[in-house]
C-alpha cells in the first residue's frame, strides 16, 4: 500500500497507529536480544506497515441525502390566522354535511367543524365569514396534473414534461421541471385546487418522480412543495411509449415494452441486490473492525496478545440514480402511478407488479377500468379517470361517463382527474357530470361520493390523506368557500385557503404571476377586466 | 351478436318504428317548459310535431287526434343544439389516419376546394355520442393551412342512408396566425390571404383566358379559387380562426375592404375589439374556457372574454371549436359562460338560434321552436345547461332519436359484471 494512502487511513484511526507502533518495538527488542551471535543468514525485517482497518466508503464524496420533512408539517402553519366560517352548508367529504355549519381554521390546522348549535365562540381575534348561502368543501385535490412542467405560455421554453431521450428515466423528477410561476396555477387556484401531484408526461414507461405541491405560486419549487408528501414515480403503458420510442430504438409495440418494464424492474432488483450484499458486508466488517480495537485494546493492557490484523472493507456498488429509485419502488418506498387506459394494459401491469413485488397505487386514465374493476378494487388499486373523455386516440376509444361511478359501486377509490390546465379549473363540474352518468345508470350515488372523488379519495392516491381530502378536526386547513354547490356548473369559488391562509379570494382575483405583470389582459387594463 | 328469432324480429320491428315511417307520425309533447327561443319560455305548454316540422307550439295548444303523446311535465323542451366549430363526421379518432379526415397541415397554403360533405361520415361512433348531449346538427369545418376548406352544416340524425346536408357549404374555414403559414409569419398569412383573394377575383373576372392558359400565375389552383368566388360576393361566411388582437383587427380590415362576411373563430382577444366586432356585425365563435395565455401572440385572455362581446352587442356563438368526441360538453360551454355573467337566454342562443342564424341563407329553418322550424328539439329533465339534468329524448326533423352509442352498449355490456 502507498505511504501516502496508508498515511491517509491511518488519520481516522490513530488509536490503531499507536498500537502498532507498539508492536513494532516488541519485534526490536526481540531481535536486539539476540545481536551477539552471527545471522546465517540475513532476515528481512518485517515490514513496518501494519494493515489498516480501511473503508473504501470514506474515498468517495460524502452524499447527503435531502432533508425530509414529517408530513404532520403540513397541519402546521404559525402564519394562518384563525378563520371562522358560519351559517354555510359544510361538505365534510367524509359523508357528513352540517347545514347550518361552522368550520374554524388556526394555525393552519380545522380547529373546530360541525354544525351552528355545537359550535365553541370564536377565538378573539378571529376573522369571521358569513357563509350563508356559502357551500365549504375541501380544497380540490388533482391527482394527475402537468402544470409547471408544461407551462404557459405554450413553447419549447416551458416544455420540461417528457424526458423523451430513453424509455426508462426513472432518474427524472417532476420538481426538477416545475415552474413554480406558472400562470396556469392561479387560474387552477381560482377553482378551488389547493393540492396537485405534477407528473411526468407519458412519453416514457418510467416517466420519473411525481411532485406533489400545493397549488399557488412560489419563486422556487421547494416552497410550492407541500410539506412531507410520501415519493411518488410516474409510469406509462400503451399507445405513448411505443410511438415516442418506435423510430428511436425501442420499444415499438406493446409486447416490446412489458419486456423493456420487466428488463428494468430486474436490473433494479440486480442493483438491490448489490445493495443489500453490500450493507451486510459492511456490517460485518463494521462489526470486526469493533471487535478487534476491542481486543486490541484489551491487549494494550495486558501485553500478551498480537494486534489483530487490519482489513479493507468492501467497497459500496456505484451509485445509480435511475436505479436506486427503481428499487425504491421495489422495496414499496415509493407511490406508483401508472398511465394506463385499456383493461389488457392494466393487467400486464399487475402482472409485472406480482413478479418484482411491488405494489401499484392507483392507474390514471384508466378508462376501462370499468372492465375489470372487481379486480382492481380487490387489489385496493385507485383509478384516476375523467367524467366524458374518450375516442382521442383509440386505446380511449372504449371510454363511457360511467366509468367512475361503477368503480364506485365496486367499492373502489375513483378520482375525477384533469391532466388539462383547463380541466383542472372546473374538476367540481367533472364531478358532477360522472355523477349524474352514475345516478343516470341506478348507481346510488351521494353528492359526498362525487366530492370525495375530487377530495379524499386523491388524497390517498397521494398518500396524504391522513392531513387533508376531508374536512375534520385536526387536518390542514384547505378549504373552498363555493357561491353554492360546488356540483352545479354555476357555482364558483368564493375563497380558497391553503395551509389555513387565504390563497384566493374572488372579490380581489386570482395573483398575477411573474410572467403576467404589465403583460396579462388584468394588469394592463385594470378598469376593463373587473372580475364578474 | 346473433339474437334469438323473437328478439331479432322485436328488432326489426324496433327498427321499423324509428325508421321512415316515423317521420309521418304526428307526435305532441304536453305540459312542458318550452323555449320556444332563447327568450319565449312557455310553461306548461304543448309541442306538436309532424312531417318534420314544428306544426303548434303554445301555452293552449289541443293534442291532434291519433298524436303519440310524450308527457312533458316536469321536462324542459329546447331547441336541438348546434355545434357551431365541430370535427364531426371528420375525426374518428384523432390519432389515427384512417380516423382523420380534413384536418390538413400548413405545409400546403389552400384548400378551398375541400369540401366536408365529400368526407363526412355520418355513421361515425362520435355522433350519437354528440346526440346524448342533445347536439342534434353540426357545422363541420375542417382546420389546416391558410385556407383549410368548405364547411357544411349536417343533421346529426341516425342516417340509415346519408341524408343531405342543411348546408352543403356553410362557410369558407381559413385562419390566421402563426399556425396558417409553414414559415410560422403572421404578417405574411395576411398577405397571402389578400393575395388569394385578388387572385379569386382575377380569376373570375378573366375565366376565359384562364382557360386558354392566358393567366399570370395565380396563388391556387383553378378548384380552390372556383370555391373562393362565393367568399368574394359576400354569400359565403369566411370563418376565420385568429386569437390575438392583431390578426382579428387584421381580418376586419380585409373584410371591409372587399365587403366579405366573416365571422372570428376563437377570439382570445377578441374582447378588445368587442366594438368594431359590433359596428361591423362580426359574430365571434368562442370557448368560455379558454383562459390560458398560452399563446405569445395573444397574452390578454381573460375569463369573461364572451360576456365582454356580448356587452358590446357581438353575437356571441359557443363552440367546443372543433371537438367530435367532447361536442357533448357543449352545454356546459353554455353554462359556464352563464357562471362569468353571459345571460342565460344568451347562452342558449349561442348553442342554438345564433349558429342558426348566422349560417342560415335568408330566414333560418331551425335553432327555434317557432310554428314551421324543422323538429329538432330536445327534451331535458332539468334546466339544460345544468350537470345534473339529462337529455331524455332526442327528435332531428320530427324523428325521435335512439339512445344506442358505442358508449351506451358498453354499458349494458358491462353494467353487471359477468363472473
Amino acid at each position: 500500500m502507498p505511504v501516502t494512502e496508508y498515511k491517509h487511513h491511518m488519520m481516522g484511526i490513530r488509536r490503531l497507529r499507536l498500537l502498532h507502533l507498539l508492536s513494532i518495538g516488541v519485534l526490536i527488542g526481540v531481535f536486539g536480544s539476540s545481536c551477539g551471535q552471527p545471522p546465517k543468514k540475513p532476515v528481512a525485517p518485517a515490514l513496518d506497515v501494519a494493515q489498516p482497518w480501511t473503508d473504501p466508503e470514506l474515498d468517495g464524496n460524502q452524499q447527503r441525502s435531502a432533508q425530509l420533512r414529517e408530513l404532520t408539517a403540513a397541519t402546521t402553519n404559525p402564519a394562518a390566522p384563525a378563520y371562522v366560517i358560519t351559517h354555510a352548508t359544510i361538505m365534510t367529504a367524509t359523508g357528513e354535511v352540517f347545514a347550518p355549519g361552522t368550520l374554524m381554521m388556526h394555525a393552519g390546522a380545522i380547529t373546530f367543524v360541525g354544525p351552528d348549535s355545537a359550535s365553541p365562540p370564536a377565538p378573539a381575534g378571529a376573522q369571521l365569514f358569513d357563509g350563508t348561502g356559502v357551500v365549504v368543501t375541501p380544497g380540490i385535490i388533482d391527482a394527475h396534473s402537468h402544470i409547471g412542467v408544461y407551462s404557459a405560455p405554450n413553447g419549447r421554453g416551458g416544455n420540461d414534461g417528457n424526458e423523451m431521450t430513453a424509455p426508462v428515466t426513472a432518474q427524472a423528477r417532476a420538481e426538477y421541471g416545475y415552474a413554480p410561476n406558472d400562470p396556469q396555477i392561479t387560474r387552477a387556484l381560482a377553482g378551488g385546487v389547493t393540492t396537485a401531484l405534477i407528473l411526468p408526461g407519458s412519453a416514457n414507461l418510467v416517466g420519473g418522480r411525481g411532485f406533489t405541491v400545493m397549488m399557488r405560486p412560489a419563486r422556487i419549487a421547494d416552497e410550492a412543495a407541500f410539506p412531507g408528501a410520501p415519493p411518488t414515480i410516474k409510469m406509462a403503458c400503451g399507445e405513448n411509449p411505443k410511438r415516442v420510442y418506435g423510430d428511436k430504438g425501442g420499444p415499438g409495440t406493446r409486447m416490446g415494452e412489458y419486456a423493456a418494464f420487466r428488463a428494468a424492474f430486474a436490473e433494479a432488483s440486480e442493483y438491490e441486490r448489490k445493495i443489500k450484499t453490500y450493507s451486510r458486508e459492511r456490517a460485518q466488517w463494521l462489526a470486526r473492525r469493533d471487535r478487534a480495537a476491542q481486543l486490541n485494546a484489551a491487549w494494550k493492557t495486558k501485553s500478551t496478545a498480537p494486534g489483530i490484523k487490519g482489513e479493507v472493507g468492501p467497497t459500496p456498488p456505484a451509485r445509480d440514480v435511475k436505479l436506486e429509485t427503481l428499487a425504491a419502488v421495489l422495496r414499496g418506498d415509493v407511490l406508483v402511478q401508472v398511465h394506463c387506459y385499456k383493461a389488457a394494459d392494466m393487467a400486464q401491469m399487475l402482472a409485472i407488479a406480482d413478479e418484482f413485488g411491488f405494489k401499484i397505487r392507483s392507474f390514471h386514465h384508466a378508462l376501462e377500468a370499468y372492465k375489470i374493476r372487481d379486480m382492481l378494487v380487490q387489489r385496493n388499486i385507485a383509478i384516476n379517470t375523467w367524467a366524458d373523455w374518450w375516442g382521442f386516440k383509440f386505446e380511449a376509444f372504449d371510454g363511457i361517463p360511467e366509468n367512475a361511478a361503477l368503480f364506485t359501486e365496486q367499492g373502489g377509490r375513483a378520482t375525477i382527474h384533469s391532466d388539462s390546465a383547463i380541466g383542472i379549473q372546473r374538476l367540481n363540474q367533472e364531478a358532477a357530470k360522472a355523477l349524474r352518468a352514475g345516478r343516470a345508470t341506478g348507481v346510488p350515488l351521494t353528492d359526498s361520493d362525487a366530492l370525495r372523488w375530487i377530495t379524499a379519495n386523491p388524497a390517498w392516491v397521494l398518500g396524504i390523506d391522513s392531513v387533508t381530502g376531508t374536512l375534520e378536526v385536526g387536518k390542514r386547513g384547505d378549504v373552498v368557500m363555493w357561491s353554492g354547490s360546488p356540483l352545479s356548473v354555476y357555482s364558483r369559488p368564493l375563497r380558497v385557503f391553503i395551509a389555513g391562509e387565504v390563497a384566493f379570494d374572488r372579490a380581489v382575483g386570482a395573483p398575477l404571476t411573474d410572467f403576467e405583470l404589465g403583460n396579462s389582459a388584468r394588469d394592463r387594463n385594470p378598469q376593463e377586466s373587473s372580475q364578474p | 351478436m346473433k339474437l334469438p328469432p323473437v328478439l331479432h324480429a322485436l328488432a326489426l320491428i324496433g327498427m321499423a318504428a324509428s325508421g321512415a315511417p316515423a317521420m309521418a307520425e304526428t307526435i305532441a309533447i304536453t305540459g312542458a317548459t318550452i323555449y320556444q327561443s332563447p327568450t319565449q319560455k312557455l310553461s306548461n305548454a304543448t309541442i306538436v310535431m309532424r312531417g318534420g316540422k314544428v306544426v303548434a307550439v303554445g301555452e293552449n295548444v289541443a293534442v291532434p287526434t291519433g298524436a303519440r303523446v310524450l308527457d312533458g311535465h316536469n321536462r324542459i323542451v329546447t331547441a336541438g343544439l348546434i355545434e357551431a366549430a365541430s370535427t364531426l363526421g371528420l375525426v374518428e379518432v384523432d390519432q389515427e389516419g384512417s380516423g382523420n379526415d380534413g384536418r390538413f397541415d400548413s405545409s400546403r397554403m389552400v384548400h378551398a376546394a375541400y369540401r366536408v360533405t365529400d368526407a363526412f361520415d355520418a355513421r361515425s361512433t362520435a355522433v350519437p355520442i354528440a346526440r346524448s348531449g342533445g347536439i342534434t346538427s353540426a357545422i363541420v369545418r375542417p382546420t389546416g393551412g391558410l385556407v383549410a376548406g368548405t364547411a357544411a352544416w349536417l343533421p346529426l340524425d341516425d342516417q340509415a342512408v346519408p341524408r343531405a346536408p342543411l348546408r352543403d357549404d356553410a362557410a369558407m374555414a381559413a385562419s390566421l396566425g402563426h399556425q396558417a403559414l409553414a414559415n410560422g409569419s403572421r404578417g405574411y398569412a395576411i398577405a397571402n390571404l389578400r393575395e388569394l383573394l385578388d387572385d379569386a377575383a382575377t380569376y373570375q373576372r378573366s375565366k376565359a383566358q384562364y382557360e386558354r392558359n392566358q393567366s399570370r400565375t395565380l396563388l391556387a389552383s383553378r378548384s380552390d379559387l372556383e370555391a373562393l368566388v362565393p367568399v368574394l360576393a359576400g354569400k359565403l361566411v369566411l370563418m376565420i380562426r385568429a386569437d390575438s388582437e392583431v390578426d382579428i383587427r387584421a381580418a376586419l380590415a380585409l373584410a371591409k375592404s372587399r365587403k366579405l362576411r366573416i365571422a372570428i373563430e376563437g377570439g382570445a382577444e377578441a374582447w378588445r375589439v368587442a366594438k368594431e366586432l359590433a359596428a361591423a356585425k362580426v359574430p365571434v365563435l368562442g370557448d368560455p374556457t379558454l383562459n390560458l395565455p398560452d399563446d405569445l401572440s395573444a397574452l390578454d385572455v381573460r375569463d369573461d372574454n364572451l360576456v365582454v362581446l356580448d356587452r358590446a352587442g357581438v353575437d356571441v356563438i359557443i363552440s367546443t371549436l372543433g371537438g367530435a368526441s367532447n361536442a357533448r360538453t357543449l352545454r356546459q360551454l353554455a353554462g359556464i359562460a352563464v357562471s362569468y355573467g353571459l345571460p342565460y337566454s344568451k347562452a342558449l342562443a349561442a348553442i342554438t338560434s345564433l349558429p342558426a342564424k348566422v349560417f342560415s341563407v335568408g330566414t333560418p329553418t331551425r335553432g327555434t321552436l317557432a310554428v314551421g322550424q324543422a323538429a329538432d328539439l330536445v327534451v331535458w329533465s332539468a334546466d339544460p345547461l345544468e350537470l345534473s339534468s339529462n337529455v331524455t329524448a332526442v327528435f332531428i326533423n320530427g324523428v325521435e332519436q335512439s339512445p344506442a352509442s358505442h358508449q351506451e352498449k358498453l354499458l349494458q355490456r358491462y353494467r353487471k359484471l359477468q363472473p
